[in-house]
């Protein structure tokens, strides 16, 4: 069985969508959640800072912006 | 009458849902701030009348996402809810929810709902929803959740009057109906907890297992017993949170599924959205556009400002001139004018630059530019130890450290907030540039360069650039020396593009002002009353020989009554307090080229460094009432060193009592808010210690080595 690479929210480039799969850090994840980024929620990527960090994502029809540390934590199936 | 006079309504919502409009709408200018006890939070609070004869107290309590609190501001709104003996816990709640983003918002509302508090749902933003092409059916949302459903509109009070009377008949729901259960696997924390503490609602005790470590109202012993029966029972604090989060949105969606309709697809809104997003946040763009709007901002708090200033300036003069001529002279007379409304005067002049500069960071912030200037600037900040939204704070120095330190409130990470808390006095505020304005006069020439730049302004430019060189290489220094184990977030809302509501700018600019007149205006005052004493009274009876001396001396020289008067001034000063005190540090700042004199406005500044040109004006003996900058600065050209025999105001010392004020802390205003936000007293006095000690070496480097040509 061959281990897939880890797809993390932070390698999204703009307009790319995706599906919300999982969370690697169970602390954050519960901001996370709060805000509305689920797993199985559909989010797309909005805008990356001019410095390649933090990023913002849609996610429910409003924009959410995390750091790339914070996006790492979050998996995803690209759609 | 009695009863519904202390009926409680709270205002609960996440952050951007409209709950400030919707306070501001209900209270109007009817509203209280202050601090919840104990916390910084700043508390509204203001009276409504519901429907004719009934009144209630309307509390805006501050933003959140849920009932887990991650930051101070939803520590209140939780501390609030859990203590039923709270003065603020609410008889009713109002949820605020924004309805084109329904589901996050009613994540909330479920949670509060299950604490079965009395509730009425006002959802905002209706039209921005179905501009989106989203439909919600009210009636049957009303029935589905089973409280009152209103639909208002924040900016033109649509609905509101509906809301109110909603607000005498809100629904409450049965304890026991809540969420959580099937993720709780027959855990049995909550009921161990009901017994132990005898509460009813099960989700009050869920939520005391989850954080009773944050409860103000618990004591320790209480503290220990829920840890105990959560040790007990291997109650799974974190995993249980997110399954519950889950579990609730998953009935949130069913629930909108029915709710919702979706009339077409896409919007032009969205659209619009991401094209200026894709400006403002693009890589030269986006910082062009922010240094651009800084450079507006700084136009407009300095330029626009100064003509009010001089108004505010000669109404003060006029009105201390007129007590002076009305009132009989004498102690009472002069500590009423030279001491209260002279030190009025300080205070009210600042008005005009921080009623502009909020009014700007008010509709930044209100149009939702000023997240995408934290989303752009993050990565630069962090590099210092700073955050995105340090830059706020960082901003609003520039007029006043009080309000900018109070605003460094929303970064959540206790490390990035100290920094930017400990660096922002270092950013020169509006209350040096009297002080920068006389020194530079002195000692740079009023010529052009290249015919355009004005020579003068070019300094003043540079000592803001010192500044704020100053500040992000002590927050360099701070990240390095200071560690923390707390993890950074910069998960946030970027709100939606929106037309400020000029209210809500209004009422800012209002609540800004009110703080720093009260806030700033009661230190300034009292300092200015104890300056007063320290320089109208001495030991013995050296004041009234340095009379008889003055006298004495202006009689051989054959002085006009004028000359007489202010040679008095200048002896009996000598002879006070605050001159002794003058002469006492004298030793220490002569390295830095200061003298008695400076050390007297050295003294009195770390009270308010605008206190500066009063005192020069006192101790180069003009009379108190005439604080033209340009009689200053023909006296403080002509004073004469006693050593050299060359003018006292050098270059070199000019440029040295300059570099101090830039970096040295004087201000108790500062000292104070600092103290209040960081609740210790290392803070503040790190601070104090660190400004002061580098602008005593940067101001004798400075002197020593320009000293040398």
């Amino acid at each position: 069985m061959s281990v897939l690479p880890k797809n993390t929210l932070a390698t999204l480039k703009i307009g790319q969508k995706a599906l919300v799969t999982g969370f690697t850090d169970e602390a954050l994840s519960l901001k996370l959640l709060e805000m509305g980024c689920l797993p199985g929620a559909e989010i797309e990527m909005h805008a990356i800072a001019p410095l390649g960090d933090p990023l913002c994502i849609s996610v429910y029809g409003y924009k959410l912006s995390m750091r790339i540390s914070e996006a790492n934590t979050v998996l995803i199936k690209i759609i | 009458m009695q009863d519904s006079l202390t009926h409680k309504v709270a205002l609960i919502g996440n952050p951007n849902s409209g709950k400030s409009s919707l306070f501001n709408i209900l209270t109007g200018l009817n509203q209280k701030i202050g601090n919840f006890p104990g916390v910084t939070v700043d508390k509204k609070s203001g009276q409504c009348i519901l429907v004719s004869q009934v009144n209630a107290e309307i509390i805006d309590l501050p933003g959140t996402y849920s009932l887990y609190p991650k930051s101070e501001d939803e520590r209140v709104v939780f501390d609030i809810l859990m203590n039923e003996k709270d003065k603020h816990h609410p008889d009713t709640i109002v949820v605020v929810a924004d309805a084109s983003n329904l589901s996050r918002n009613l994540l909330l509302f479920t949670q509060l709902q299950d604490l079965g508090l009395p509730m009425v749902l006002a959802l905002t933003m209706i039209d921005v929803t179905e501009k989106r092409g989203l439909q919600i059916d009210i009636e049957l949302l009303k029935k589905l959740l089973g409280v009152p459903v209103i639909p208002i509109n924040a900016r033109t009070g649509a609905g509101v009057d509906k809301l109110k009377a909603a607000m005498m008949s809100p629904l409450s729901r049965k304890s026991g109906e809540g969420f959580y259960r099937s993720v709780m696997f027959g855990c049995s924390v909550v009921e161990n907890i009901k017994f132990k503490f005898g509460i009813i609602n099960d989700y009050k005790a869920l939520l005391i297992a989850h954080r009773y470590n944050v409860i103000s109202h618990f004591t320790e012993a209480e503290k220990l017993a829920v840890k105990q029966i959560c040790e007990k029972d291997d109650f799974q604090s974190l995993s249980f949170q997110a399954k519950e989060t889950v579990a609730r949105y998953e009935f949130i969606n069913k629930l909108l599924a029915q709710v919702i309709t979706r009339t077409k697809v896409d919007s032009v809104k969205d659209r619009l959205s991401s094209k200026i997003d894709a400006v403002l946040t693009h890589k030269i763009w986006g910082y062009a556009i922010f240094f651009a709007t800084l450079f507006i901002l700084f136009q407009a708090v300095f330029a626009w400002a100064s003509l009010p200033m001089e108004w505010i300036d000669m109404g003060v003069s006029a009105l201390n001139g007129f007590f002076k001529d009305v009132l009989p002279a004498g102690p009472a007379t002069s500590l009423f004018t030279d001491g209260l409304i002279a030190g009025l005067g300080g205070v009210l002049i600042f008005i005009p630059q921080i009623a502009i500069l909020f009014a700007f960071i008010s509709v930044l912030e209100e149009s939702g530019y000023m997240a995408r200037v934290m989303f752009i600037m993050d990565k630069l900040m962090r590099k210092f130890g700073l955050n995105g939204k340090s830059v706020v704070p960082l901003v609003s120095s520039v007029a006043c450290a009080v309000p900018a330190i109070m605003s460094a409130r929303s970064i959540d990470n206790v490390k990035e907030r100290l920094i930017t808390i400990f660096v922002t006095p270092l950013i020169s505020c509006s209350a040096r540039i009297p002080v920068f304005t006389v020194l530079i006069a002195l000692v740079v020439p009023q010529d052009y360069v290249w015919g355009i730049f004005n020579l003068q302004g070019l300094a003043l430019m540079g000592l803001y650039a010192i500044g704020f060189i100053g500040a992000i290489v002590t927050a360099k220094i701070m990240q390095i020396f200071l560690k923390t184990e707390e993890k950074s977030y910069f998960i946030m809302e970027m709100p939606d593009y929106k037309t400020p509501r000029w209210k809500n700018v209004g009422l800012t600019i209002i609540e800004k002002v009110r703080t720093f007149v009260f806030e700033a205006g009661k230190v300034i005052i009292a300092i200015s009353i104890i300056l007063w004493a320290l320089a109208s009274y001495g030991p013995g009876n050296g004041i009234e020989q340095a009379k008889i001396k003055a006298e004495t001396q202006a009689k051989i020289n054959g002085f006009d009554q004028a000359q007489t008067d202010n040679l008095i001034a200048s002896y009996k000063l000598e002879e006070s307090y605050a001159g002794k005190f003058g002469k006492f540090i004298e030793p220490s700042i002569k390295p830095l080229g200061f003298d008695w004199k400076i050390g007297i406005a050295l003294i009195t500044s770390f009270a308010a460094r605008e206190v500066f040109i009063g005192t020069m004006s006192t101790i180069y003996s003009i009379g108190s009432d005439n604080d033209d900058e340009n009689t200053i600065i023909e006296r403080m050209k002509a004073e004469v060193n006693p050593e050299t025999g060359k003018p006292m105001y050098s270059f070199a010392l000019a440029f040295s009592l300059i570099i101090f004020y830039v970096f040295a802390m004087q201000c108790m205003s500062t000292i104070a808010v600092v103290y209040r936000e960081t609740k210790s007293w290392f803070w503040p006095t790190a601070q104090f210690v660190y400004m002061t000690g580098l602008a005593y070496l940067s101001s004798f480097l400075v002197f020593q080595l320009l000293g040398l040509k």
